[in-house]
């Protein structure tokens, strides 16, 4: 199955090991990603404001660029496994589809005629219902027995619900369903859907460093000896913010913070040494090293 | 002077508290009525009551007199366990199909000795107590939950009529072809496998539709734990757990675990005044119900605290507001004036995170038992009711009445007539005194056909389509 | 001393132009709470969500430009998901940011930002950051 494939800023530099094991593993299970030949950032936020033409003019443009390239069924469908990113183009597809003053504006901006042809769907939807997990879960070659692991959904798949989330938004399950055919044992609690605080990294590190321990406690008080997610954003957040918490917290205990799609290429048995590992402030190989699952 | 080919009986749909009270104001008068009822025996969500507000009256004990009432009323013939399946005709002369559910006991020999319940060894999660699964001790010592009914039942000790139906969807002899127990030990060999549905046709002149209301399920409440969260009940569930003829007999514990609960929460408009995402009304009684469940769990609980976060409290009837103002002051109830956000499992307590806004504080409460109070709803097969009769029903399903002001209890076809919660929520007073209203409408109608009236009969058969009775 | 209320105070301009930017009915909000309530921030805020609609409502807006609570919004969409009217906060809580910094100019500059943090720093999280905080 071919998709358009829109990597996003994030997953193309500090990300970039998310972004090569996304590849990775999506080809090995048949899901063909053909990046956008001509792509930029899509705003990392959708803007909130009535009178936005400008700042939709960027993700406009995504669209724009994933219809000429023309990939899909009978629509151009485009995907992407940065979960802001998905939030943004499809929120931004949706107003283009639905205002259509807007969209003039818009189009007269950007010099182009779009009007919403484009599908956009988030890579966990389509390793959900267009190749389905049992199909991952049979080409798996290293089954992550063991790995006791908490699926973090964050905010941007899930709300607004009407607009983007293609699961129930107060008890998601196809992270938690992709880790079970990955053979990983997930942990349901309750948190899964609690935001991380996103770009308060930038002005109120100490909000999400509180934010980002609510999320955590309540998944090792499950029995997670892990976290997974599908957002770099959420990942930086959860990871980065443990270094303070060992100090402030008495008894927090680290858990290391994987992206969906290094324990896919490791669970296919693909070479996971190019999946970002030394990004991580929560060295995220050790865990694996004990339950036998690194071949790095 | 007589109006010929006109029937003065009355079919009354469905028998809670208004269809009851419609049905012995009529009778009473020397009038026949037909009162059908889906459940195995009447009296319908009163009936599944503790205590009412603002009396804290017992509901079994004042409903009693006149449910036993309604079953042996010589003016009364009683249609329980049944559905109306057809009306055709119009005010004069309605042809009513009536399908009697079968029981698979037959109720002409059975002396409601209660030895068939007993014997069953299916204990399964029942309707009448909102499937409530409650810890018992196994004899081994560990904590199992297991449903509070039998598959052969009747609704509760105070049931009328007291006969017992099988529940075949968790029969054994129904579902494996195993068992027979009850019809073992029955004395009188009521227990018939084989009974069929029986049909039965009346001849009414007018009809009373008091059809009732149910509770918005907890599974389209997502946030609030979706229906999988132990020890997160509605209100309905909460009422059977503090009745005293309830499956705990009115002790107060928690479902999963048997333990006291310490910190009890209500959450207010769960599903109601929300227009977004689910009804827009406020189902007007719940602020009251929950008060009054607040006290009585103090009054079980005397160490306990009730937490209930509110946004509004309505307490407009009799005495209403002083019952809340003693909630508050006696009982020590603490209303938290703001909605509920979430609800989840933490170890054995249910965290609800809240908000308090006359501080401005987010507040956050580990609860041992969380009651919701969900919209009320109209009850199931309101909708196809209507079709079935050319009636309308609003978008939520409430019974559209003629003329809300000054015609409440009438529908646009003359002489079928509204009462009760099937229009919209309201309390017992007010459900009791529309149930007398659609008696003396009914009653008005029958006067003037014989003759005692102002204005002509209509030729028989006929159905004007036009409403608002003179 | 008491704040004094009059036609005039209640529809000023500040309120128009939060409800022209948002696109938002301020008075729609019944103050149910139900948003502060499930916001992630809200424990770090120096007003609540609910409170900053209420705030708007009483054309109090003053208050409300000087309040952290308004950087402080994650964009979550939290509160818009559980509204029982349909408001979204966020949208709200954008425009109080915009009113503010075309009066005062950005919430952030890039010179006073770290090496180390940009070093570290997801592409995304400075992207939104300067989306959310700067002109």
């Amino acid at each position: 199955m071919k998709v358009s494939y829109f990597p996003g800023c994030t997953l193309n530099t500090t990300g970039k090991g998310y972004d090569t094991a996304v590849r990775a593993s999506a080809a090995a299970v048949g899901l063909d990603l053909v990046e956008l030949s001509e792509w930029n950032c899509c705003g990392a936020t959708f803007p909130l404001i009535i009178d936005n033409m400008l700042e939709l003019a960027a993700p406009a443009h995504i669209l724009v660029s994933a219809r000429a390239q023309g990939v899909g069924g009978s629509a151009p469908l485009l995907t992407t496994a940065c979960t802001t990113c998905y939030n943004v183009l499809n929120r931004t597809n949706r107003f283009i589809r639905e205002h259509l003053d807007e969209r003039d504006r818009i189009n007269s901006f950007i010099e182009s005629d779009y009007s919403g042809e484009v599908e956009v769907k988030d890579i966990l939807h389509l390793l959900r219902d267009d190749i389905g997990f049992d199909t991952v879960g049979q080409k798996v070659q290293m089954p992550l027995k063991g790995l006791k692991v908490a699926a973090y959904y964050g905010c941007m798949v899930l709300r607004p619900p009407a607009e983007v989330a293609y699961d129930d938004p107060d008890n998601p399950r196809s992270l938690d369903d992709l880790m079970a055919s990955l053979g990983a044992t997930p942990v349901d609690y309750p948190h899964k859907n609690e935001c991380c605080g996103a770009y308060l990294a930038v002005k109120a590190p100490e909000v999400t460093r509180e934010m980002a321990y609510t999320i955590l406690r309540s998944a090792h008080s499950a029995g997670a000896e892990a976290v997974v997610t599908n957002c770099p954003l959420c990942q930086f957040n959860l990871d980065r913010r443990q270094r303070e918490m060992t100090q402030l917290r008495a008894g927090f205990v680290p858990l290391p913070v994987y992206y969906f799609s290094q324990l896919m290429g490791l669970a296919l048995g693909l070479d996971a040494s190019g999946y970002g590992w030394e990004r991580h402030y929560v060295d995220a190989r050790p865990l694996l090293r004990t339950l036998g699952l690194w071949n790095g | 002077m007589p109006a010929a080919g006109f029937n003065r009986r009355v079919l009354i749909v469905g028998a809670g508290i208004a269809g009851i009270q419609a049905a012995l104001d009529i009778a009473n008068s020397g009038h026949e009525v037909v009162l059908v009822d889906r459940l195995p025996s009447v009296g319908g969500h009163m009936h599944q009551l503790s205590e009412t507000f603002p009396t804290l009256d017992c509901s079994q004990c004042i409903m009693t007199p006149r449910t036993v009432e309604v079953g042996r009323h010589k003016n009364i013939k009683l249609y329980v366990y049944s559905e109306v399946e057809d009306i055709q005709g119009g005010i004069g002369s309605f042809r009513v199909q009536i399908r009697r559910k079968p029981a698979y006991v037959n109720w002409d020999v059975c002396t409601a000795c209660g030895a068939c319940t007993e014997a069953c060894p299916q204990q399964i999660p029942v309707d009448f107590d909102r499937r409530l699964e409650i810890a018992r001790a196994t004899k081994s010592g560990q904590l199992r939950t297991i449903g509070t009914g039998k598959a052969i039942y009747t609704l509760s000790p105070q049931a009328v009529p007291k006969k017992p139906v099988i529940d075949v969807e968790h029969c054994t002899w129904f579902q494996k072809g195993k068992c027979r127990l009850c019809e073992k030990v029955c004395p009188v060999k009521a227990i018939d496998y084989e009974q069929q549905p029986a049909w039965f046709e009346e001849q009414v002149g007018a009809i009373i539709l008091a059809t009732g209301y149910e509770l918005y399920p907890l599974e389209k409440l997502g946030e609030y734990g979706g229906g999988q969260v132990p020890d997160v009940i509605d209100a309905l569930a909460m009422e059977r757990l503090l009745s005293a003829s309830g499956p705990m007999a009115g002790v107060m514990r928690r479902p999963s675990d048997g333990k006291v609960p310490k910190e009890v929460v209500w959450i207010q408009c769960a599903g109601s005044r929300d227009p977004e995402l689910h009804m827009s009304y406020c189902s007007k009684i719940c602020c009251m119900y929950s008060a009054k469940q607040a006290m009585l769990y103090k009054h079980k609980v005397h160490d306990g605290q009730a937490f209930v976060f509110y946004i509004d409290i309505r307490s407009a009837g009799k005495r209403y507001e002083e019952f809340v103002q003693r909630a508050m002051e006696d009982d020590r109830v603490l209303f938290i004036r703001g909605k509920v956000s979430k609800v989840f499992r933490e170890g054995d307590k249910v965290l609800v995170w809240g908000v308090d806004t006359l501080t401005g504080l987010p507040v956050e409460v580990a609860a041992d038992l969380v009651v919701i109070s969900p919209a009320m709803i109209a009850s199931e097969g309101t909708r196809q009711m209507a079709e079935m009769l050319g009636l309308e029903v609003d978008e939520f399903g409430w019974w559209t009445e003629y003329e809300g002001n000054l015609s409440p209890l009438e529908t646009t076809r003359e002489g079928i007539f509204l009462a009760g919660t099937g229009t919209g929520p309201k309390d017992i007073p007010e459900a009791v005194s529309q149930g007398s209203g659609a008696a003396g409408k009914v009653l008005s109608l029958f006067a003037r056909w014989n003759g005692g009236g102002e204005g002509q009969p209509q030729p028989d058969g006929a159905d004007t389509g036009s409403g608002g009775q003179p | 001393m008491r704040v004094r209320l009059t036609a005039e105070s209640v529809h000023n301009e500040l309120v128009r132009r939060i409800e022209e930017y948002s696109g938002q009915d301020l008075m729609a909000c019944y103050q149910c709470g139900k948003c502060a309530a499930g916001c992630p921030v809200a424990f770090a805020m120096d007003m609540l969500p609910s409170q900053v609609i209420r705030y708007a409502q009483l054309g109090l807006v003053e208050t409300l430009l000087e309040s952290k609570t308004i950087w402080l919004c994650a964009a979550c969409q939290t509160c818009y998901t559980r509204c029982p009217k349909g408001i979204d906060l966020s949208r709200i809580m954008e425009a109080l940011r915009e009113i503010v910094m075309f009066e005062r100019g950005s919430h952030i500059n890039y010179d006073e930002l770290l090496p180390e943090d940009l070093a570290e720093w997801p592409q995304q999280a400075f992207i939104s950051g300067f989306r959310k905080y700067a002109l």
